[in-house]
């Protein structure tokens, strides 16, 4: 047994003279949870693609569940499941339909199919509705279904692309915890996202940006080690005047706007405090309240981004 | 683990068979459009031109040129609708579709025949549409040929040279055979036009629609081949087609009187090699197309013109140019058009029509294979596309 699910070397992928995923390495331990996040374009449904055996990679090796991805992509199809934000499922067949094509297609018996049966509806939440078109469900309902079908075969991993777009809170809330318990069955799952909020359910996580990996690493240490300097959270009725006033300064690293509240990163804590009061006051804003933060993932992601792009919130080089 | 591709065909087909049926539109466009077609063209596509309205002005009145009036109301091929006296209410007649025709014997005409002398009569026609118009000519033609060979072989009994009988015997041959109705022509021309047009635009459409909904995606990361695939999908779609031409047969033996004179077997192995190149078309199709829009309108365009227009279904192949002749090469329905009136119409067995069923099954496997190698690579780069778009 390999002690990665996924390791991937160098994977690149050119399509003509666009490169959408450029030489990225990693992998992926078994049983993890791991976050893959950028925004869309980033690259990171070019590199499921590939992962899943549908691409072939313009340079570099990858390997899943053991089987290298374009050596042996019909052994790889075997061992992985796959889900996408669009929940491929037939529209026009009940939800026992759909599972027994789709255990149909993974080579399952019929006995097999029967036996996985209860326990994808009771996951699914569908008992009674066994026999509904799938059409006529929820979005959330089919979102479960999905991933129902896409983990009948017991598969060693699962890809699992953009899965909660489009879904209420309360069902990605669920959605997440039954994500959680195959990971707690040693199944792997890779899971693209673009809320980043979802991430912070991940062990593991890299985020991809032009095709590159700029930060990687699990939500804690990300955040520790990433930013190292205290971020201020700046909370004002005039947010975006406060934050053309600030980003102008010399002293402040980096700053973002959420809302009605600014964040913004300093070197000193109780420096840059002062000065934020003073140089608002400067431009007749009063701030209702400045905190210390804890940092977000957003706010990691927010400052790789910059840095990466070499276009930071301030002229000042990075301590 | 390792189960043969042949084992995935069966919930493929399966599941096909599932959304067909609950697509009653579909199948009702599957199995039943056939056959609405074949009551249309059936009996719109007849070339046979009988009771034609027609008009006598018989201006003459005497006893011979009654008898002449008379051929032309005892034929099914003309009514006559109207006697007139003057030549000049013909127009108006005409004018309001009332007659086709108008029969006009001039004051003279038994007077001339009497004479010895050449008579003319006189026949007007309505050209407007000119197919029928030149059938109405050419049974007029001869009705008055036979009727002047008549009255020249009593001219000479009167002068003494009885027993005389003409070298040549004229009859009242029209070039549309009444017996050899066109439906009977028709008949194997429409079952390969609309199993085709058919089969072909109901396949594209059901692999562009999995493409659309990203079925073919979720698909596509299973262990499922492309084989497995193509095959499981073609099952249904050819029996359902099956049954349509069954249909289309049976109608044209109940309501045109034609019936298989060969051998069935003979018939049902064509039209499976037909159906399997008609399917081949249509995974081709879907194979480069996104949309089912795109997808129908290719459709379209590649079956009903060549089928109509390219298999001999309606002008004879041998006529046409050198360069056209060499396209219908790739027109499946030509081989089959040849074989089905083989069968059909004259009985004829393998030996007849050996090579357009070779040819055939060359083209099905031709275009069979080549939909398993366009699925993947199109689908590929169909992705390829699809991302650089985003």
């Amino acid at each position: 047994m390999p002690e990665y699910s996924i390791e991937v070397k160098s994977l690149t992928k050119r399509f003509g003279a666009f490169t959408a995923v450029d030489g990225i390495s990693f992998a992926v331990g078994r049983g993890a949870i791991f976050g893959f996040l950028g925004a869309n374009g980033a690259g990171k449904s070019t590199t499921i693609r590939m992962l899943c055996g549908l691409l072939s990679p313009t340079s570099g090796t990858a390997s899943v569940g053991g089987f290298d991805i374009d050596r042996q992509p019909e052994r790889v199809k075997r061992v992985i499941g796959y889900m996408s934000q669009k929940f491929s499922l037939y529209e026009d067949l009940t939800v026992v339909e759909n599972i027994r094509f789709f255990g149909g297609v993974y080579g399952l018996a019929k006995r097999a199919i029967d036996l996985r049966m209860p326990w994808v509806l009771e996951m699914a939440g569908l008992q009674g509705r066994e026999r509904s078109l799938t059409r006529t469900l929820s979005v959330g309902w089919k979102q479960r279904l999905a991933l129902g079908c896409a983990v009948l075969h017991e598969p060693e991993i699962v890809f699992l692309d953009e899965p909660t777009g489009g879904v209420d809170p309360a069902s990605r809330r669920r959605f997440w915890e039954l994500i959680n318990e195959l990971s707690e069955r040693k199944v792997t799952v890779f899971v693209t996202t673009h809320y980043l909020d979802e991430a912070e359910y991940c062990n593991d996580i890299r985020l991809i940006h032009a095709g590159r990996i700029v930060a990687g690493g699990s939500p804690r240490e990300l955040k520790d080690e990433v930013i190292r300097n205290p971020i201020l959270e700046v909370a004002s009725d005039r947010a975006v005047d406060a934050l053309e006033t600030l980003q102008k300064e010399p002293w402040v690293l980096e700053t973002s706007i959420f809302g009605t509240s600014l964040h913004v990163s300093v070197a000193d804590e109780e420096e840059g405090r002062r000065l934020i009061r003073e140089r608002l006051a400067g431009a007749g804003i009063v701030p209702e309240r400045i905190d210390r933060i804890v940092p977000s993932l957003e706010d990691v992601f927010i400052h790789k981004i910059e840095e990466q792009s070499g276009s930071r919130g301030s002229g000042e080089a990075a301590p | 683990m390792n189960s043969l591709p042949i084992a995935s065909v069966g919930p493929v087909m399966r599941k096909e068979f599932r959304q067909i049926r609950r697509d009653s539109r579909s199948l009702i466009f599957m199995i039943f459009l056939p056959a609405f077609l074949l009551l249309m063209f059936g009996f719109a596509l007849n070339f046979d031109v009988k009771h034609i309205p027609l008009a006598v002005v018989d201006q003459d009145g005497g006893r011979i040129s009654r008898e002449l009036a008379e051929k032309f109301r005892t034929t099914e091929y003309f009514d006559v609708k109207a006697e007139l006296d003057r030549t000049g209410d013909v127009d108006g007649l005409m004018a309001r579709e009332r007659i086709k025709a108008a029969l006009v014997i001039p004051e003279t005409f038994s007077e001339d025949l009497l004479a010895g002398r050449s008579p003319s009569v006189q026949f007007l026609l309505d050209g407007a549409n000119a197919m029928s118009g030149t059938t109405a000519a050419g049974y007029a033609a001869a009705i008055l040929q036979s009727y002047s060979q008549k009255i020249t072989l009593e001219a000479m009994e009167r002068r003494g040279l009885g027993g005389l009988t003409m070298p040549l015997k004229t009859e009242v041959r029209v070039w549309y055979n009444p017996e050899l109705k066109s439906a009977r022509f028709l008949l194997p021309g429409l079952m390969a036009f609309i199993l085709m047009v058919i089969l072909t635009t109901s396949t594209a459409f059901s692999i562009v629609r999995e493409k659309e909904r990203g079925t073919m995606e979720q698909i596509n990361v299973s262990p499922l081949r492309p084989a497995a695939l193509i095959i499981g999908k073609m099952i249904p779609y050819i029996l359902i087609s099956l049954a349509s031409a069954h249909l289309v047969l049976g109608l044209g033996w109940v309501l045109f009187g034609v019936a298989v004179k060969g051998s069935y077997i003979l018939l049902l192995l064509t039209m499976i090699l037909f159906l399997i190149s008609g399917l081949g078309q249509g995974i081709l199709i879907s194979a480069i197309t996104r949309t089912q829009q795109v997808a129908f309108l290719i459709s379209v365009l590649t079956t009903i013109l060549p089928t109509f227009i390219l298999s001999g279904f309606v002008f004879p192949v041998r006529s046409m140019p050198a360069f056209i002749r060499l396209v219908t090469y790739f027109v499946p329905a030509k081989y089959f058009l040849v074989a089905l009136r083989a069968i059909i119409l004259k009985g004829a067995g393998l030996g007849a029509f050996w090579d357009q069923v070779l040819f055939l099954a060359g083209f099905g496997v031709l275009t069979l294979a080549l939909s398993v190698v366009m699925l993947r690579s199109g689908g590929e780069d169909g992705r390829k596309r699809g991302r650089g778009a985003r």
